[in-house]
This record gives structure tokens, sequence and C-alpha cells, in this order.
């Protein structure tokens, strides 16, 4: 059965002595062979579990981090190894790779043998249809060429092929189990090819909007950005938008209760900046497009409005300050850096509790709507490190060179405030105030090139499993003789060739052609 | 009715139902118990025995629907109402449903009367474990999780997970039976090891392509909606790809020449063990999967990943 092609190719013996040429052939006869990719197969699923295991990069970076921190010696090693970027590094590619040249290097030869195929006739009929594993006879007074004119007929109806010999009729269908089989294959790689475009020329950013603000599509304006390796500037869409409106729902009694949900942001946004201004409610699972661009609202916070004043009575910051939830609760943290505050810098570092609660004698959240907000700060003042230019993050003070202000009993200056509140620092450093909270949206803004092909490709290679698993080709076979009382011997023999065989199914489809063409009983379908 | 009434009929009917897989349990007992003592080869078609037996599938047949009162009052129960798979619980509940469902839908088809012993008591422990461990009230989703691709990617990743159950107790049985040498009993009344082999492969080849579109189509298209990228390599989707790829390499083993058999079996198990694991371990183990169920995130936890 040469037709199949790849399923009867087995990696061979290695021949004892061969020139290059012929070790070549052996290579790729290896490669190409259906042992090497079911290895392949099983490698690549080893492969990805170290991934699942150690933090990625990509996906938790600040877990890396704290894996880093924790496992000091491991990490030269882990990094050589490359096993926080599992996905990207060298070994685990050479894997894929590999089995996609195997890949190719199958459903070339196989789609060759496959077009032959098709435009065969079915093959004769073997000489001994009762060595078949289904087969049947019997006897009868009808002339031959009737009984194989009728066997043509009943075997077209049941949407066989059929080529009618002298003595004999052949007859083959599913054809499109290896179509389906050839597509899947085709398809892998349609897929591959549609994620690799993704990679390369999308981008993916995100940033933090205060509700109230804007933002346009410029690379400046991303708090985080990672473009593809292809990506260009000139491929971002110009268009903009506000956060005019944010709305939570957070749930009071139940299991859940102290759970947030129903987030709609409402964006007022322009697709260009000539273009009207529209409006969008932004939820979670209801992205916004523009043109190619999709905008996402996954995270949500508060940022207190924080006013800092120096020693000199001048305002050195003020401005709603964006803090990071670390839990359910949204206890969030934050920082405020004031660069100009004179005589000294000021940097303030702490909490923000949404309701504020006391759990062991520990300042926490007991949930996250603003039931009764208060906010903790630790004031740090001397060099904070903001005259450097750039560089730092905002989410981090720099206390290296700074040092803690105290009370006059040596222990740390906390702020505690509520809405509204004012204190003086000691030292006549200034004043901090308490005026107001808002609320920030993380929008994340992505551009996937490709998506549309690797969507096509997983639906084509769904239709084409499933016609290579479910599609059964059969050959049956219909012969006749005469014997010596002058009757015609009918004998009839089919190869169920399917993967999955059904026995069951091939017998009683045989015994109803036979019923059919002896004339007696039923027939069934 | 009420959301509270729906909850505790759910509860009954969970209750109620274990008693009866526990009954259908105690007959195909019974019915197994009396064929011991014939022949393997002797057919049993009527008499106590194959009453005993039709009476087991029968109770089979009860049980599951009872089964799945209790996952229609648990989505009842829920206020906005939902499909029953929002965490652990719900899904061991729905798991073992389609477990119970598949299983009587293939038995015809497949001849699967043997199996009914194995699956009534697979699927009596998994509800018991579930009761007893898992058991969570009735709750809200996370936002993330209202979408109509929750009814999608869930209900197909559930019924494949059920196919290649089915398909891993064929593929262990096949194992067993390939090392004994029995001539009575429970294994050697089992069909032979080319129909055991078999009818493994159909499970897999069904569950297969479900699979695919549960984790390569509907996943990444909801992870998009929701999270804004197609595929992220969290463990829980590394795992998804890991069973597809490990379930892919079981097809090719059944039609590689000297894999067929008892190494497919092989590989088939594997696929199941990484199905399960990704099912329960990374539930507990991994809490940087947006997809662990044991704890609600805020939206979810990207809020945190600002550097
Ligand atoms: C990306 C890697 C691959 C994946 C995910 C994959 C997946 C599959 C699946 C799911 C099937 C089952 C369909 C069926 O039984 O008809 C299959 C069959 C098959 N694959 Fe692959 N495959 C891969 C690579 C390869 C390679 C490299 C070869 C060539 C050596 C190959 C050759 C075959 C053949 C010949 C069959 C048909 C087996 C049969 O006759 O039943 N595949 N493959």
């Amino acid at each position: 059965m040469s037709d199949t092609g790849g399923r009867d190719r087995q990696a061979t013996p290695m021949p004892n002595d061969m020139n290059a040429r012929e070790l070549g052939r052996w290579l790729w006869r290896q490669l190409t062979s259906m042992r090497t990719a079911l290895v392949l197969l099983l490698l690549l699923a080893l492969a990805a579990i170290p991934g699942s295991i150690v933090p990625q990069e990509d996906v938790d970076s600040i877990g890396v981090s704290r894996w880093q921190d924790a496992h000091p010696e491991l990490t030269p090693v882990y990094e050589k190894l490359g096993l926080f970027s599992v996905y990207d590094s060298p070994w685990f590619s050479a894997i894929y790779i590999l089995l996609m040249i195997s890949l190719v290097g199958c459903i070339v030869p196989r789609t060759g043998v496959y077009w032959r195929a098709l435009r065969a006739k079915p093959p004769r009929a073997p000489r001994n249809l009762s060595r078949l594993p289904e087969h049947a006879a019997y006897t009868t007074h009808d002339g031959g060429a009737d009984v194989l004119e009728r066997a043509a007929a009943e075997l077209k109806r049941r949407r066989y092929r059929v080529v009618v010999g002298e003595d004999s009729v052949s007859a083959e269908k599913g054809y499109l189990r290896e179509a389906g089989n050839l597509v899947f294959h085709i398809s892998v790689l349609v897929v591959l090819v549609g994620f690799a475009m993704g990679g390369l020329f999308g981008y993916k950013g995100g940033v933090i909007v205060v509700e109230g603000q804007g933002f346009s599509n410029d690379l400046t304006q991303y708090d985080d950005f990672v473009p593809g390796s292809m990506f260009t500037a000139t491929d971002m869409e110009p268009f903009s938008f506000t956060v005019e409106d944010f709305e939570v729902d957070w749930l009071t009694e139940g299991p859940r209760a102290g759970m947030a949900r129903k987030f709609v942001s409402t964006l007022g946004y322009q697709e260009t900046p000539s273009s009207a201004v529209k409006s969008y409610d932004l939820r979670v699972n209801h992205p916004l497009k523009i043109g190619t661009t999709e905008i996402f609202l996954i995270g949500h916070g508060y940022a207190p409005v924080i006013t800092v004043r120096d020693g000199n009575g001048d305002v050195a910051y003020s401005g709603p300050t964006i803090f990071l939830p670390v839990d359910e609760t949204f206890q969030s943290f934050g920082v405020v850096k004031a660069a100009d505050a004179r005589p000294g810098q000021i940097g303030l570092e702490g909490e923000f509790y949404p309701t504020f609660a006391l759990g062991d004698g520990l300042p926490r959240s007991s949930f996250g709507d603003l039931a009764d907000p208060v906010l903790s700060m630790l004031v740090y003042t001397g060099d904070l490190g903001l005259d450097g230019g750039g560089g730092e993050s905002v989410y981090v003070l720099d206390k290296s060179n700074a040092e803690q202000v105290l009370k006059e009993d040596g222990k740390p200056f906390r702020l505690d405030m509520r809405e509204g509140d004012s204190i003086v620092l000691p030292d006549d450093l200034g004043t901090v105030t308490f005026e107001g909270i808002e609320r920030w949206n993380k929008i994340q803004i992505s551009r996937t090139p490709g998506k549309l092909i690797a969507l096509t490709g997983v639906s084509l290679a769904l239709l084409g499993l499933c016609a290579s698993l479910f599609i059964r080709p059969r050959r049956v076979w219909v012969r006749t003789r005469r014997d010596e009382n002058g009757e015609t011997v009918v004998d009839l023999g089919a190869l169920d060739r399917s993967n999955g065989g059904d026995p069951e199914r091939g017998e009683h489809e045989l015994a109803a052609i036979t019923l059919s063409l002896q004339g007696t009983g039923k027939v069934s379908p | 009715m009420t959301d509270a009434s729906w909850e505790v009929l759910s509860n009954q009917a969970v209750a109620a139902s274990g008693v009866v897989y526990f009954l259908a349990l105690l007959a195909h007992l019974v019915q197994w118990a009396g064929l011991r003592r014939l022949p393997a080869e002797q057919q049993v078609t009527s008499g106590r025995i194959a009453m005993a037996g039709r009476l087991g599938v029968l109770l089979t047949v009860v049980a599951v629907g009872v089964h799945l009162i209790a996952l229609v009052g648990r989505g009842m129960a829920s206020d906005p109402n939902r499909v029953p798979w929002g965490n652990m619980y719900e899904f061991t509940l729905s798991g073992t449903f389609f477990v119970g469902l598949l299983y009587l839908v293939f038995l015809r088809r497949f001849k699967l009367e043997w199996m009914g012993p194995l699956v009534v008591a697979f699927v009596l422990s998994m509800m018991m474990l579930a009761v007893l461990w898992l058991y969570e009230p009735v709750a809200p989703l996370t936002e993330a999780l209202y979408s109509y691709w929750l009814v999608i990617h869930v209900v197909s990743a559930v019924i494949a997970t059920a196919a290649f159950t089915l398909g891993g107790l064929c593929s262990v049985l096949y194992l067993l039976k390939e090392r004994s040498r029995a001539e009575r009993g429970y294994l050697a009344r089992l069909p032979g090891l080319t129909s055991l082999d078999r009818i493994s492969y159909r499970m897999h080849a069904f569950g297969f392509p479900v699979w695919t579109f549960a984790v390569l189509i509907t996943g990444p298209i909801w992870a998009h909606e929701a999270w804004s990228s197609y595929w992220n390599w969290d463990p829980k989707e590394v795992w998804a790809f890991i069973t597809w790829v490990v379930y892919a390499a079981y097809l090719h083993a059944r039609a590689t020449a000297g894999w067929k058999g008892r190494n497919a079996a092989i590989v088939a198990l594997v696929g199941l063990a990484t199905l399960w694991f990704n099912f329960i371990g990374i539930n507990f183990f991994s809490s940087t999967s947006q997809h662990s169920y044991a704890a609600p995130a805020a939206i979810h936890s990207t809020t945190t990943e600002v550097s």
C-alpha cells in the first residue's frame, strides 16, 4: 500500500558503509520517519514542562526577580539554560524546528503520492478474496456479467469509485481521509506562520490612565511596550482616547463578598485626530477595535491626590498618584517623589487602604471599595536620586542616599491621613496634604497581524483532522466465476484501511452488499 | 424558585444521584460476581445475571439524569444564572457527568457493557471527593469568566476530558489484560486486546478534535478577549499544550509499527496524567496562573505587573 506514503515509512537500520550522499539521504529518511516525528513530539511535550515550573520573563517578570532573589546559586545556571524564557530558548526552538523540517519532509512526498493515488483507478482484485479480513461468497443462477453490473451499481450507490473488469469489480472510497490528514499537517505550518507574524510585526503595550485623563497612540505615552522584532512605529494607528468615567460594582455579601465586578470604563475616542469623538463602554471581554488595533481594560486601582509643599511653602508636587494594588482588598502601594522641594528633596512611600482596618494589630484593607480610605506613608529626605535624569521607575523610591524622617523619640515619622488631612513634616521640611482620590484604569493595547491567518489555520486543521480521523477508506472487490455445475460463484472481499477500523460495521456493510446482490431479503442501508 | 432553593435542590440531587450510582454499582457487582463462575467464552443473555446487568445500566441512566438536575440547579442558583463550571467543585461535577453520559452514548455503538462497573465506580468516587473536599457554595464568577466563550470553551474541554478518561480506562485495561493469564473473571471477559486497543483509539479520536477546538481555538480567542493576548504560556496553557502534543504522539504511535498496542497505551496514559495534572495540580500549585480558580483576582493580576 504505497499510497499511504509516510505511514509505511519507518526508520531504516543504518547501513555499514556509505558515502556522504548516502549518509545525507539516510539522515533525511531518519528525520522524516514516523518514529522520529513521534519522538520529537514527545520531546516537545517534555521540553515545555520547565516553563510551567520556573517563572517566565514574558509572563511574570516580578515572579522571576523574586525567584532569582531566593535562589542566588541556581540563578546563573538557570540563566545559561534559558530557563527563564523556555519558549524562546535555543533548545526549545531546536526541537520544534526539527519537527517542522520533519513535517515538511513528510508532507511533500505524501502530497505527491496522494495526487497520484487520486487519479489512479481502484486496484485490481487480489487473487484470493477469502484471505481478506472481511469476505463473503454465494452461488447463484444469475449470469456473471449481470452480477457484476448490479455490484457496480450497488457500490456506486454507496459512494464508491468503481472500476468494472472482465470478471471482477474493484471499488474504493474514503479518499478524503488522506487529504484531510495532509490539510491538517499543512495547517500546523500555517498556524505557526500566522503566529510568527504576530510576534514579528505586532506590538503590545500597556498604559495606566487616570480617570478624566487621555492617551494618544504614540510610543512615548506607553508605560510598557513590547514591539515585535520587525515592528516599525509607523504601523501605529493615530487614535486617541480619554477615560471619561469608570464604574465598578462591589459585592458586599455572599461567598464572594469583596469581589469587584461589572467594570465599565467609558471611553471617548477618536480614530484619527480629525475624526469625530465617539463613545465606547470598555469592559472585560469586550475590547474596543480601532482599525487593526485592539484596546482592552485589564486592571484598575486608586490614585490618591497628594500635594507636597516644601519648607518655603511652594508646591513641590501635586496630583493624582498611581498606587498599585497588591491584593484583592486593593491595599495599594505607591511612591511620591518631590524632587524640587527645598531645602531637601521629599520622598514618600507607603500604603493606601480603601477600607482601613486593623487585623492582628497591623493596618490593612478589609474591602476594595472606598468605605474608609486611609493613606499611610513614610517620609524620606536628602538625595533621592531624582536629578540623574530618567531611568528610575516611578513606583520605586531610591532610598540608598536618603535618610528617613524620624519623630523626636527616634521612631519613623508616619503620615496617617484621611481625605482632606494636612500634616506638617518635622524639621521644617514642609506639608503633605491628602486632597482626594481618583481612579485609574490599566489599558492594554495590542496589534496582532497574522491572527486571521492563524485562525484560518487552526480551523482548517480542525476540519482536516476530523476528515482524517473519521473518514474510513475502504476497498471492496467482487469477483465471479463459473463452477462445474454451471452456476455463478460470487466472491466478495473488503479491506478497511482506516486506523480505527470498525470490523462490525464493515462486516455489516459487506453483508448488506451481498444481500442486495443476491436479490433476496431486505437491503439494509 | 429562589436561588437558595435551587442550591438546595442541586445539593439534594448530588446526594440522590450518588445513591443511584451506588445502586448501579451494586447491580453490576452482582452481575460480575455471577459471571466469574462461568467460563469466559460463555455468553449470558438471559437469567438473573443478565437482569442484574440490565438493571445496572438502567440505574446508571437514572443516576446520570439526576446528576444533570444537580448541574442545572447549580447554574440556576447563581445570580446571574450561568453554566455550572466556575470552580473545582463544579468542574468535577460536570466532568463526571460527561463521563457517565459519554459512556451511555457509546454503550451500544462500541458494546461497552463491560465498562459499566468501572465507570460507575469512577464517577461515584469522584463525586464523593468533590463533595467532601471541593465543595464551595454557589458564588458569582470573576469578571473575565462572564463570556459565552466560557460555555463553549469549557464545555468542549470537559467533554474531551471525559472522552480521554474513558479512553485511558481502556488503555489501563489493555495493559492489565495483556499480562493476565486468567481464564475466568473480569479481565478474561473483556473484549480481546485488538478490540480494547481499537475502542481506546476511538475514544481518543473523538476526544482529540474536541480538545483541539477547546485548547487551540476557543481558548486563544477567549484569552484574547479577556486578557488581550492569544497565547501567553500561562501554566494552564502550557499543560493544555503538553496534553495536546502527547495525544498527537499517541495518534502517531498507533500508526507506527512497533508502537501499536502496548506503547500506544502507555503514551495515552501519559496524556491522561498530564490532563489530570493540569486540572488538579495547576489550580493548587501555581499562583501565577490566570486560570487559577483557587482565589478570585481583581480583574486579573496584571494590575500588579506594571514596573
Ligand atoms: C507538528 C507536528 C505534528 C502534529 C501535531 C501531528 C499530528 C498528527 C495527528 C493528530 C494525526 C492523527 C490523524 C490521523 O490519525 O489520521 C497525525 C497523523 C499522521 N501524521 Fe502527524 N503530526 C505532526 C508531525 C508529523 C510529521 C513530522 C510526520 C512525518 C513523519 C507526520 C506524519 C503523520 C502521518 C503519516 C499520519 C497518518 C497516520 C495514520 O495513517 O493514521 N506527522 N499527525
